[in-house]
């Protein structure tokens, strides 16, 4: 598909020949996220359609609800959203502080602490694309009472964007200036032409924090505010306790900014454990009315939800179960470096073996077997509308075909069964991280490999340490010292830019840069990396939308990796707890919409 | 005897100093960092990876880390944990009436269960006492705790109901009702524990005192007419108890260390689970701090113990 | 009679029995340890136990040909039936077949892991207990540091460091099966140590010992035959309780990846996957339980037999 054909599908849903829901699903196909399929949609003047089931808040008037009990199996440890090391942390600070705006399962964005939503139409969005206009809600008083204005806004971005802070929250902030307008008007100002604007002070990257608190406490001296274990914000529950790993408490905001919210007159969110005893907290024994991340056997979960005590929610997100293939040599040296990235894989390097591979990973029954619901069978499968439907682009498992394809280039099998040519043998070293669901996926595709006269050596390592950009240790996964590897890459925030940044040959993992940059596949390819830099700074949707489709099919066509399965958010909820949930944002970030019903 | 403590004393300054350097070497050299969940995130870019190391130092050679420690903590200075920013001292602290509640109890318990059982089923060796209390230790310490927490949680917590299975250091109830909810979450992480424990220290005791009961002075005790309970309690027990002391001892530390695998399944908010989060975040400060006071627990509960074996047994002397 | 309370119930009747010996055979005393164990109702059942087990992970594969990961999506979480007479798990391989090709690696990782802690421990125990002042200290010392370096951090480095170069060396499953013997066992022996120190310590000022020093024995002569076999009580009772540690701590190393790879089915591994599935199909956690039951159970026996075989105060 390429800008033309995109530009006459957009055609017909606004003429109404193609559904909404069709031109969603076939752009995920493609690879965009589903919000981008909607902004395309959305620019080119379809309405913005209701969200199916839209989520209604019940109550009536403020508190009275009880306390609501959330169970995170791994615990946030801090509580200030600008330091914020993985989902966790993101989730402690959001039931105290909140963003511009945030993005529901649909991936529109929703005002939060935001007036309205910029966009063209109203002038937020600037024609050029360099600059965007806030317009802030009024009468919002942080916790402590003071009110909540355009300075604290023009604060967080100064906080953030300084490198003496170090905060996490650094890559949205590095490039963009704020300027106040009013005390409820801030401009942004970005370098570039920016398509996709929505990234600084939106979501977990936007929560806001109080100036008259944290403004001694810049730079280097970040660390040492007080505010950090105990936080000020302006969200629907003020904090009362906190217990890093442990657990959080909190209590009813008595002058939200928004009417009759919140229902809970306190919280708890406590944290440790593991996921399948969190599930049963919830779906079980109804001792938790919330258990995030649910990664468990959706046959587990489904057994646990016969009890009728509670169910599974899931979200649509855009995060990509992979199957990586190394490119360069993980096993020699070359200038001292091992996977150096001049050198080339023995046998992967090899189209036809890594094709042979993608046609031996049985996605059915890995999708039936081990993810169920919580596993979509990945995007890049696109079967309709038909005339997109791509003859290279079909995946299939077929232990047969692999081993023809493998006979016809040259692997002829030894007499131990593992195919070689020209003395390279098939032999390869599986890694990935420890994971109940992922060591099962790990043994079918060995058993299928195994059939067609691949030898495959599984290796497991513990996530903290797989993940780690720990120098000195090999058995990271950017370093990708082994032959395959395989991991759930998320996407934290609907625009493809920086998941396919991670294809780009600048981007490639290398002892120069201490293996910090995303490239682990050592994959380099000077179309694919041109059309990257054209669409970072494309104002047009709909080019910019069939930039991302080429991407995705160099990616696809070349075999650089066998998407597995699309995980969407699982999350465990109690029968009567009414809660709006995402794919594309945290699951509290409607905190202030939870209500359980009588 | 006081020279000896004394000397013990001394010795024991360097072996915590040398203690304090090989756990601070295995630590520095072993994988993983603090930030690895920042690594999945392709937002955040490397350089914040880069300047979070700096600002806590990461990148310093290990000497001059060490020394930096050393000195912080002689001066009262534990540091604080990479993760939370928090106090170490207040995250220890913050955990440690919740791991003497509840690890201690089961420790407790176990020494309950393990010495009267232990005795009674040494004193009628291959009755039918005896024969069922070796048969539950053996079924106590041939499940791993994972397991056998969990056969607890299911029948208590899921099929009864009886009895909820996550911990919560914080209730809310008051006076007698406080009382009852803490029993109610705590039992089941201090049987399960404690029977654990208890299993094999049944087996030591019962060795021990089967070992001394058919001794000399046994007969001679008897057969002097003394009760039978006297001549188990005042003669048997005492000197049986020597072994039994060694182990005791040895695990008093443990205590402190927690029982990591009990705490993760019932979510107890102890310090076995601080230092496993701690070692799977690479969080240094915090387990520097809870293994050198693992450390010094140690050697005093050694010395302890070396000084109860020459109160037992008073042919044992010290040079 | 002096220190006539039986050691076990077949003791009473030879000793009523036999009123004067009989006109004996001279026997040397392994030969007379042997025959008591003989005796020893409950060791000789944990033998015969033991040895069946034994010879089911050695001899069954080639018995019982089914492979180990044959996966079967149609037979999923069955209990026993035919074809599988332990059942499947959830990717519907076999269990039988699973269980005695793991319970080799089981078996062997319990018993390696119990011999180096026992080795080690009693020969550090038997030299700081019967030496005096700073070779004691010297050694309680190293027993000390040992006690209390935190065990999860080193064998995360240990293994991490040697796991690679062992592979190369020796390959997959020899390499990761020497490194968790060596570290399960390397952390076992500090108790042992002690155990043995402390008997030592009260053994070595007893009239017997003072006896044999009177008479000239040297000392290690005095270590060895005087002194060890003495100690030995409760040296067995922690090695037979060390077997299932070790099994159950390879379990755990499972548990945090620095196992066998995952696909190797040791018995801590299956009951570790089947833990969470113990309500829905219980028979998969079952089976290496109580496969690790009858093993501990049937040491355990055989541990007493030996204590009451081999000490001679017994009279049997």
């Amino acid at each position: 598909m390429n800008e033309h054909d995109l530009r006459e599908l957009i055609r017909d849903v606004k003429a109404g020949l193609v559904s909404r829901r069709e031109f969603i699903r076939t752009m995920v196909g493609f690879g965009l996220t589903m919000p981008m399929a909607s902004q395309l949609l959305m620019h080119a003047g379809v309405a913005n359609a209701q969200p199916q089931a839209k989520f209604v808040y019940k109550p009536t008037k403020r508190g009275g609800g009880g306390a609501l009990k959330l169970l995170m199996w791994q615990g946030p440890t801090l509580l200030n959203p600008h330091f914020a090391v993985g989902t966790k942390d993101q989730y402690g600070s959001r039931m105290f502080y909140e963003p511009l705006a945030g993005w529901d399962a649909d991936g529109n964005l929703v005002a939060n602490l935001a007036a309205e939503i910029p966009s063209l139409a109203n002038g937020g969005v600037a024609k050029d694309g360099k600059s965007v206009t806030w317009k802030l809600k009024k009468n919002v008083q942080w916790h402590d009472g003071k009110p909540f204005t355009a300075d604290d806004v023009v604060f967080n971005v100064e906080y953030a964007q300084n490198p003496e802070t170090a905060t996490t929250t650094i890559g949205a902030y590095r490039d963009v200036k704020a300027t106040k307008i009013d005390s409820h008007t801030v401009r942004l100002d970005f370098k570039e032409p920016t398509p996709f604007w929505a990234d600084a002070l939106v979501g977990t990257n936007g929560m806001m924090i109080p100036k008259h608190l944290f403004d001694a406490y810049r730079g280097s001296k970040s660390r040492d505010a007080p505010s950090n274990l105990k936080p000020v914000g302006t969200g629907p529950y003020k904090f009362v306790d906190f217990k890093p790993g442990d657990m959080i408490r909190g209590e009813i905001n008595a002058n939200y900014h928004e009417p009759n919210r919140p229902f809970f007159d306190t919280f708890e969110m406590k944290g440790g454990g593991d996921a399948v005893s969190a599930a049963r907290a919830v779906l079980q024994t109804g001792e938790f009315d919330y258990a995030w991340n649910m990664q468990v056997e959706d046959e587990i979960l489904k057994k646990l939800e016969a009890g009728g005590k509670g169910r599974v929610s899931i979200a649509p997100g855009g995060s990509l179960e992979m199957l990586q293939f190394q490119q360069s040599d993980p096993w020699n040296e070359v200038e001292g470096e091992r996977a150096h990235k001049n050198s080339k894989h023995p046998s992967l390097s090899d189209f036809n073996v890594r094709d042979a591979i993608n046609m031996l990973v049985d996605r059915k029954s890995i999708q039936d077997h081990i993810y169920g619901r919580t596993g979509v069978l990945t995007r890049n499968f696109v079967n309709n509308p038909a005339r997109f439907r791509s003859t290279n682009n079909k995946f299939e498992f077929n232990i047969d075909k692999a081993n023809k394809t493998l006979d016809a280039a040259g692997w002829k099998k030894g007499s131990d069964g593992i195919r070689t040519r020209e003395g390279k043998k098939l032999k390869y070293v599986y890694q990935t991280s420890i994971n109940a669901p992922r060591q099962k996926c790990q043994a079918i595709v060995k058993q299928a490999c195994q059939k067609a006269g691949i030898d495959i050596e599984l290796k497991q390592i513990p996530a903290s340490v797989y993940f780690s950009s720990d120098v000195a240790n090999p058995d990271t996964f950017r370093k990708f010292w082994s032959d395959l590897q395989m991991y759930n890459t998320t996407m934290p925030r609907p625009d493809p830019e920086f998941f396919t940044n991670q294809f780009c040959s600048w981007e490639i993992a290398q002892k120069e840069n201490k293996w910090a940059s995303t490239n682990n596949t050592r994959w380099q390819s000077p179309e694919y990396d041109a059309t990257w830099k054209a669409a970072k700074v494309e104002m047009d949707p709909v080019k910019r939308a069939a930039m991302f489709i080429k991407l995705n099919e160099i990616l696809i066509e070349n075999r650089v990796i066998v998407p597995i399965s699309n995980r969407p958010v699982v999350a465990a909820l109690g029968n009567k707890l009414r809660a709006p949930m995402t794919g594309w944002d945290n699951d509290v970030f409607l905190i202030k919409d939870w209500y359980r019903e009588a | 005897m006081g020279k000896y403590i004394l000397r013990r004393l001394l010795i024991a300054i360097p072996s915590l100093i040398g203690i304090s350097i090989i756990l601070f070497t295995v630590l520095a050299l072993a994988p993983g960092d603090p930030f690895e969940e920042l690594a999945t995130n392709p937002n955040v870019p490397p350089e914040v990876r880069q300047n979070l190391r700096e600002k806590f130092g990461l990148d310093d050679p290990v000497h001059v880390r060490y020394v930096r420690w050393a000195t912080n903590m002689a001066k009262g200075d534990w540091g604080f944990s990479f993760a939370s920013r928090v106090d170490v001292d207040d995250l220890i602290m913050g955990r440690l009436p919740t791991t003497l509640a509840v690890i201690g109890l089961s420790q407790l318990l176990a020494l309950l269960v393990a010495v009267p059982v232990g005795v009674i089923a040494a004193t009628r060796p291959y009755s039918i006492f005896d024969q069922l209390a070796n048969t539950f230790a053996f079924i106590g310490f041939s499940l791993p705790t994972f397991f056998t927490g969990l056969l607890f949680i299911l029948f208590f917590s899921i099929y009864l109901d009886w009895l909820p299975f996550v911990y919560r250091a914080d209730l809310s109830e008051t006076g007698w009702a406080w009382w009852w909810q803490q029993f109610k979450q705590s039992i089941m992480p201090i049987m399960v524990l404690g029977l654990f424990q208890g299993a094999s220290w049944t087996r030591y005791v019962r060795a021990a005192v089967l070992d001394v009961i058919r001794l000399d002075y046994i007969t001679t005790a008897r057969s002097k007419g003394l009760a039978e309970r006297w001549v188990v309690i005042k003669h048997a027990l005492r000197n049986a108890l020597i072994p039994v002391v060694t182990l005791v001892a040895l695990q008093m530390p443990a205590i402190f260390g927690g029982a990591i695998v009990t705490e993760q399944i019932f979510r107890v908010p102890g310090i076995g689970s601080l230092l496993i989060s701690a070692i799977l975040a690479n969080d240094t400060p915090v387990i520097m701090a809870v293994t050198f006071v693992f450390s010094i627990l140690v050697i005093f509960f050694n010395l302890l113990a070396d000084v109860l074996y020459g109160w037992l047994d008073p042919r044992i002397s010290y040079r | 009679m002096a220190g006539s309370t039986p050691a076990s119930l077949t003791a009473d009747g030879a000793a009523a029995a036999g009123g004067s010996p009989k006109a004996t055979k001279l026997v040397s005393p392994w030969g007379e340890a042997w025959r008591r164990f003989r005796r020893h109702k409950l060791a000789v059942a944990g033998t015969v136990i033991l040895g069946l087990i034994t010879l089911a992970v050695l001899v069954g594969p080639w018995v019982y040909p089914v492979p180990i990961n044959d996966i079967d999506f149609g037979a999923r979480l069955k209990g026993p039936m035919m074809g599988h007479p332990f059942g499947t798990d959830d990717l519907g391989q076999d269990l039988l077949a699973r269980m005695m090709y793991g319970g080799r690696i089981s078996l062997a990782v319990g018993l390696a892991a119990m011999l180096i802690a026992v080795v080690i421990g009693t020969v550090v125990g038997a030299i700081a207990g019967i030496s005096r002042g700073s070779v004691d200290a010297a050694l309680m010392w190293l027993t000390d540091l040992f006690l209390s370096l935190p065990q999860l951090p080193l064998l995360l480095l240990i293994i991490y460091l040697f796991r690679d170069a062992l592979k190369a060396i020796v390959g997959v499953e020899a390499g990761i099966f020497i490194m968790i013997v060596v570290v399960i066992g390397g952390f076992r022996w500090m108790p042992v140590a002690r155990l043995v120190r402390a008997q030592f310590l009260s053994l070595r000022e007893k009239e017997f010992v003072e006896a044999a020093r009177a008479l000239g024995v040297s000392q290690t002569r005095l270590v060895a035959r005087h002194i060890l076999p003495n100690s030995l009580g409760p040296v067995i009772i922690a090695g037979t309780i060390d077997v299932a540690v070790a099994i159950i701590a390879e379990s755990t190393l499972s548990f945090l990846g620095l196992g066998f790879p995952p696909d190797i089915p040791t018995w801590g591994r299956i009951l570790y996957d089947a833990k969470d599935y113990l309500d829905v199909a219980p028979h998969w956690a079952l089976f290496p339980g109580m496969a690790i039951f009858l093993t501990v159970l049937s040491i355990n026996y055989i541990g007493d037999g030996l204590r009451d075989a081999l000490d001679p105060r017994r009279v049997m």
